[in-house]
């Protein structure tokens, strides 16, 4: 226990006072100020033409388009790369610099050391997540002069901890491939590869396979159900995907809105009616109903993969 | 003089990667109070018979005895006791020494003010004490081989396990450093395992040694024994480099 919160203690400083956390925190902080300003002009001026006389104004901040894209794509996009930067070198650097023999050296036990990386990692990601929300809340505070409800607020901390375990995901990816390769400079080529792979490429993987499996006429006609299967196969794939997994478990929780994360032509005749006549929010605990799926399967999926960097640094030969 | 009990006592310790054998059926003893020189050429597999020692590595076959313990049982208890030192060792460059010795505090899992008084003690007894504040990265090779040592210093250990301290240093900074890990042999009766190719120094100071080639301990025991039984004539006629190379050449 010592030996983890000794190591802990000093990642935590070590990140705090590098570089490296300064300018991915300028940077993020810099574009959720830009995206929340544009966002909560719009949103005022909507208020002002008495378009939306709506409850859960202050959750919108979150999930209008500003500039091109709202908080929570944002996040989407770009706070796997948080991870990724947080814990690319995390073992090969030690590895490197001939400082990792040294500490195990010591009276501790070896999981001491990727445990406390790995705590330091997810400790600064909440800090930056939880700085953020605040920063565009008290933004949206003095821009839209709306007070948020509690049941805004819970929503809001919903967001927060999926946030979190989304960007631990790809933390734990990166400490995995610092883990595996001996220079960092790979590592971190690996980690940007895999991010690409799981957040772009597997969009096109998705319509390729589902055009193979059942294909539809581009032109139009073809039977409904080919299409049907086609959206879903289409759906199943990208679910390979954490950021469609984050994106629509987020867009959910903090939309009250949205009832579904299925697309209008798989959803059941019922449903479909449901949708478009009826547009009463969802309670918090209804959308959680609709995404748990979504947030057991990210939850697990930050677990396994923290797992196996566990088990791989574990058996691997200390000496390279 | 009594017999003098073994504080490392290895049994056919074997570490094999594939097909290659690193260290092969090792079996040697090293002394309580005696500075040990650990000879060989690179490669032969002597870091990987410290690392195994310390339990770092899990030995194919065979086992061992560091302080009494089985170290892949007790690795705790056995690191709690061994200082060492590895080969090439690397610091945090942005710490100054004493940021790097409260680390090394903290894993011991020493209070802030056992630390406080162990760090000053170490670095006065490597030499360093003026140097406390001054950044890791701006030291020069000795000093930074001499923090290692002072490092290894604050848990009071037993036994000192030293991976080529000498490498890369200049003759001066050599003989300094022999010097004092000889002072704490002699004035704290640290058990020294060291590793060296400085055969000159290690000759100076080791009441025994034991020269390994490839994955074998070739010859052990005193500098006077191994002459003796390579050139039948008694240890001061013959430098213990004459005597590694007569076994080097003979392999």
């Amino acid at each position: 226990m010592g030996g983890l919160i000794a190591i802990y203690r000093k990642e935590l400083g070590d990140y705090f006072s590098s570089y490296r956390f300064v300018i991915l925190f300028a940077l993020i902080a810099m574009v959720s100020f830009i995206t929340s300003y544009i966002a909560a002009i719009s949103l005022r001026e909507s208020i002002a033409q008495d378009a939306m006389r709506g409850r859960f104004l202050f959750l919108m901040l979150f999930s209008t388009e500003g500039a091109r894209f709202s908080m929570i794509q944002f996040v989407a996009f770009f706070g796997p790369l948080i991870g990724l930067f947080l814990g690319f070198d995390a073992i090969n650097r030690e590895r490197a610099h001939g400082t990792l023999v040294k500490m195990v050296s010591q009276p501790i036990y070896r999981d001491a050391v990727i445990n406390g990386k790995f705590l330091a990692g997810v400790t600064v990601i909440t800090v930056m997540i939880v700085a953020i929300v605040l920063v565009i809340s008290g933004f949206g505070l003095t821009l839209l002069g709306v007070v948020p409800e509690v049941e805004e607020i819970l929503r809001i901390a919903v967001y927060v901890v999926i946030s979190i375990f989304y960007i631990s995901f790809w933390l734990g990816v990166s400490i995995l491939f610092s883990i595996l390769f001996r220079s960092t400079a790979t590592s971190a080529l690996a980690s940007v590869a895999a991010w690409i792979l799981l957040s772009f490429v597997i969009f096109f993987g998705a319509s390729a396979v589902a055009n193979a499996v059942a294909p539809v006429d581009q032109r139009g006609g073809g039977d409904m159900e080919t299409l049907m299967r086609n959206v879903q196969i289409t759906e199943t794939v990208s679910l390979f995907s954490p950021m469609v997994l984050y994106t629509n478990s987020t867009a959910t929780i903090v939309d009250p809105k949205v009832k579904t994360t299925k697309s209008f032509i798989l959803q059941g005749p019922w449903e479909q009616i449901l949708s478009t006549r009826f547009q009463n929010p969802l309670s918090l605990s209804q959308s959680l109903v609709v995404v748990i799926p979504h947030l057991i399967s990210l939850v697990a999926i930050t677990f396994i993969c923290f797992a196996v960097s566990y088990t791989v640094f574990m058996v691997q030969e200390i000496k390279m | 003089m009594t017999e003098k009990q073994s504080i490392i006592k290895t049994f056919g310790i074997t570490k094999r990667y594939g097909r290659q054998r690193a260290v092969d059926s090792l079996s040697f003893e090293v002394r309580e109070g005696e500075i040990f020189g650990f000879l060989g050429p690179n490669g032969a597999g002597k870091s990987t018979t410290l690392l195994m020692l310390l339990g770092l590595t899990r030995p194919t076959e065979g086992s061992a005895l560091v302080c009494g313990l089985d170290p892949q049982r007790k690795a705790m208890e056995v690191k709690r006791m061994v200082g060492y030192l590895p080969e090439n060792v690397g610091y945090y460059g942005d710490m100054d020494a004493l940021q790097t010795l409260e680390f090394i505090a903290d894993l011991n899992g020493m209070t802030k003010k056992e630390a406080g008084d162990k760090i000053r003690e170490a670095l006065h007894t490597v030499g360093l004490g003026e140097n406390g504040r001054k950044k890791v990265s701006a030291y020069s090779r000795g000093m930074k081989q001499r923090l290692g040592i002072a490092e290894v210093l604050i848990k009071d250990p037993k036994l000192l396990i030293l991976d080529e301290p000498t490498l890369g240093l200049d003759p001066d900074g050599a003989i300094r450093l022999i010097g004092l890990i000889q002072s704490l042999n002699e004035e704290r009766g640290i058990t020294v395992l060291l590793s060296s190719h400085h055969l000159e120094q290690v000759q100076k100071v080791s009441h025994r040694v034991g020269i390994m080639i490839r994955g074998k301990m070739m010859a052990e025991g005193s500098i006077d024994t191994l002459a003796r039984e390579k050139f039948g004539v008694g240890g001061k006629e013959y430098t213990l480099e004459e005597i590694y190379m007569k076994y080097f050449q003979e392999d």
